[in-house]
């Protein structure tokens, strides 16, 4: 009977969240609109909930306003998207390291090549281990060790689960990145490089943009694409699916082609966190690299060459 | 205020320190100048050009400066310690050096800090600190323990020097007006009376008492800056005692240091006797042992258990390719060599016990680097990264101008001081604090140095 009964709520709930997501989707999208006088109205019109429970029709140009624009304000860069709890799979038997997803985030986030806030690792889990490529970015943990060290509250855990960076406020002492035991963040030694319009914006959490000297930034699961209704450029554009992004609470995720019920995804393929021991509860999860879709030399043999050293170790053991 | 013939014998011989300069001390406060200098300047680069100019990388993300921190603050706490200790038991042999042990912690709670806040990338937002506090942080917490920690340092050596000024307010020295006026500010109308006596004794028994518990406290959240991290070789329950002897033993060393160039500068055999030496010997041989056996137990434990991250961290410490030459030299010159040099009688000679003080001293300096740097070029996942100075850190000249700048302040404020106060407290000196000396004032040597004094 009880559970019955907590099913209805969160049924309710559900529906709820799911009027006020759109509505708030509604009105970012008009008010960023309302400020770039440059777009142009293309009559393509979508069907929407209304906070009322109606169905309206908006013109889509609407919501695909520019991504930098998002008036968000401070307080609600760091509540976060009421209702969501972002959730990520990864499908280590799809990957085959075409680092479009680093590109594409490097894109997105005006990003020079060497940071990678996102990476391809190869991993080799025991000696004779077969070797295989592990996209990995900012886990978001629900238990994160760098947000319990931030002496400023420059780092913060968010209502929807993400993990982001005040870099208006941080000051650079980089205990952040000596607590993740996941090397997810990376530094500003020095002067970021970044188009000058860019660099001219005012600093969103959201989008990390502007980046800044001294202050520390990292993957931000791109809650401003969610808030546009896209997913994160990793997930786009990996030309294997390999991410699957989506809502816990909705119990949905997608890479894009296919949207599956996140907790069959986890329970039909053994779906697991990367280093579960230090209880620091990620929200990205893994799918174990089981009947591969490719060899892992096939992620090795086009690479550059710089990007081709990393991994020579455990590619070509025989040679130095 | 009145004096005793001790007392008298002890202003009269060190007067001249405070009357004069000296042209050694201005040499040598000119050299250490010139190395600050060059420090401002690789500061000045730094703040220029971001941190790109320090080997500090996205791994390795805290390099000298934190271990130049550690160090200096490690001596500030172990200064309080000493000096409350011999305070609070009344060590009859302990009044000549407690000044010692108090400058000690001044002068390196004021460098120390200076080094935390160079692995800052963003100087003007300091103030955040203050105005965003954020009180899970082992950082804020740290905050919270320097800036008390620094106001009992302030109160403790000042409190100490309070008689001391209303003696040499009293001296009419051959000194400028601005000098005289600066002891009859700062020795607030003391004349010793007897009500006075009595608030200074139980203003500085409490503070005291208040300084032992509280370095404990602050050098125990300084090592949680790291074993609260989930890092393998920080993440230690054993880290705060660790740090606490670990600062304790090198302040000792420090102590003995500077002890002997006091002693050579200012001929104060009287005073600093050898006796001294070997009593605070004894002090670094318990505290080398203690420091000794927490070493092996950590060690001991990561290896015997050798789990996979644990493990890969130890075997860079104990590999000869990596760190394994510099783990000997901390072992072996940081806790093997200084007990044996005073357990064996022939050797425990101020020199001998000196030169493995200073020996012991830059081996703890490289252990705090043992600690620091291995760890954080030991990754959960693995590097794979093809830029070098992203793997292997490794120290770039502004970072090394800085240290050295930051040992020339250490050295400069030492010397500075000691020409607005005597190393050997004036005030307070009994008889009983010349432990098996013969009554000194009738000593020869003494009375030769004085007539080259009054020649000079």
């Amino acid at each position: 009977m009880k559970q019955v009964e907590i099913n209805d709520k969160s049924r309710r709930d559900f529906i709820k969240n799911a009027a006020i997501v759109t509505a708030v989707t509604a009105t970012c999208g008009s008010l960023a609109c309302s400020c770039s006088s440059k777009q142009e109205v293309v009559s393509n019109k979508i069907q929407l909930l209304s906070p009322d429970g109606e169905i309206v029709e908006i013109d889509s140009a609407y919501l695909n306003h520019h991504e930098n624009m998002a008036v968000l304000s401070q307080h609600e860069q760091r509540v976060g998207i009421a209702g969501k709890k972002f959730v990520m799979v990864v499908d280590l038997a799809r990957c085959k390291n075409a680092r479009k997803c680093i590109t594409a985030c490097q894109k997105h986030h005006y990003r020079s090549e060497d940071k990678e806030w996102l990476t391809v690792k190869l991993m080799q889990d025991s000696e004779k281990g077969s070797p295989y490529w592990f996209p990995k970015q900012c886990f978001h943990c629900d238990n994160p060790p760098c947000v319990k060290v931030c002496p400023v509250d420059a780092t913060f855990k968010r209502q929807d689960g993400l993990v982001l960076i005040d870099n208006d406020r941080c000051i650079g002492c980089k205990f952040c990145m000596a607590a993740c035991p996941y090397s997810t963040r990376v530094f500003n030694w020095d002067e970021p490089e970044m188009p000058l319009d860019i660099m001219n914006l005012n600093y969103n959490a959201e989008t990390g943009v502007p980046a800044k000297v001294g202050t520390v930034e990292k993957c931000d699961f791109c809650p401003d694409r969610s808030r546009e209704g896209l997913l994160p450029p990793c997930v786009e554009s990996c030309p294997n699916g390999v991410f699957y992004f989506g809502d816990e609470n909705e119990d949905t995720v997608t890479n894009g082609d296919e949207t599956l019920s996140f907790t069959q995804l986890i329970k039909d393929r053994a779906g697991y966190r990367f280093l579960e021991e230090l209880g620091t509860k990620p929200r990205v999860y893994y799918l174990p690299p089981k009947d591969r879709q490719f060899p892992v030399e096939r992620g090795y043999e086009n690479l550059p060459d710089t990007i081709k050293a990393r991994f020579k170790d455990i590619m070509e053991p025989g040679k130095k | 205020m009145e004096l005793n013939t001790y007392q008298q014998e002890a202003f009269n011989y060190q007067r001249p320190n405070i009357e004069k300069f000296g042209k050694k001390n201005m040499m040598w406060s000119i050299f250490f100048l010139a190395w600050i200098l060059v420090g401002g300047y690789a500061l000045y680069l730094q703040i220029a050009k971001g941190h790109i100019v320090t080997g500090m990388r996205d791994n390795v993300v805290w390099g000298l400066f934190i271990v130049n921190f550690i160090f200096f603050i490690g001596l500030s706490y172990a200064g309080a310690i000493i000096g409350g200790v011999l305070h609070l038991l009344k060590v009859p042999w302990g009044k000549p050096i407690v000044r010692l042990a108090q400058m000690m912690t001044l002068i390196s709670v004021i460098v120390g800090p200076i080094f935390i806040l160079l692995c800052v990338g963003r100087f003007d937002r300091l103030h955040h600190l203050f105005i965003y506090p954020r009180i899970q942080s082992p950082m804020t917490w740290d905050v919270m323990a320097v800036v008390t920690f620094f106001a009992g340092a302030v109160l403790f050596l000042y409190m100490a020097l309070i008689k001391d000024f209303a003696v040499y307010r009293d001296a009419k020295m051959n000194i400028p007006k601005w000098k005289q006026k600066l002891y009859k500010i700062l020795a607030i109308g003391y004349r010793g009376a007897a009500s006075q006596k009595r608030h200074l004794i139980i203003s500085q028994n409490l503070l005291a008492i208040i300084m032992v518990p509280l370095s404990i406290i602050v050098a125990s959240i300084l090592s949680w800056i790291f074993g609260m991290t989930l890092r393998p070789g920080w993440h230690s329950t054993i880290f705060g005692p660790y740090f606490v002897l670990g600062a304790l033993y090198s302040g000792c060393g420090v102590l003995i240091v500077a002890m002997w160039v006091y002693r050579k500068m200012y001929k104060l055999e009287n005073y600093f006797t050898n006796k001294h030496f070997s009593y605070l010997g004894y002090g670094m041989m318990v505290l080398g042992a203690g420091y000794g056996y927490f070493t092996f137990s950590e060690y001991f434990t990561d290896w015997f258990g050798s789990a996979k991250w644990d493990n890969e961290v130890i075997n860079k410490l104990f590999s000869f390719h990596e760190y394994g030459g510099w783990t000997l030299f901390a072992n072996l010159a940081g806790i093997v060599i200084p007990i044996l040099i005073v357990a064996i009688p022939a050797t425990r000679k101020p020199n001998w016990i000196t030169l493995s003080a200073f020996v012991m001293v830059i081996a703890l300096w490289v252990k705090r680097y043992l600690i620091i740097v291995p760890t954080l070029e030991t990754p959960a996942l693995p590097m794979q990264d093809t830029r070098m100075e992203f793997v292997k850190y490794s120290a770039t000249w502004p970072e090394w101008a800085l240290t050295f700048a930051g040992i020339a302040s250490f050295l400069l404020f030492f010397t500075i001081i000691s020409k607005f106060v005597t190393v050997v407290p004036v005030s307070g000196l009994e008889e009983v604090n010349f432990p098996h000396e013969p009554h000194h004032h009738d000593h020869e040597p003494v009375s030769v140095k004085k007539e080259e004094i009054k020649t000079v």
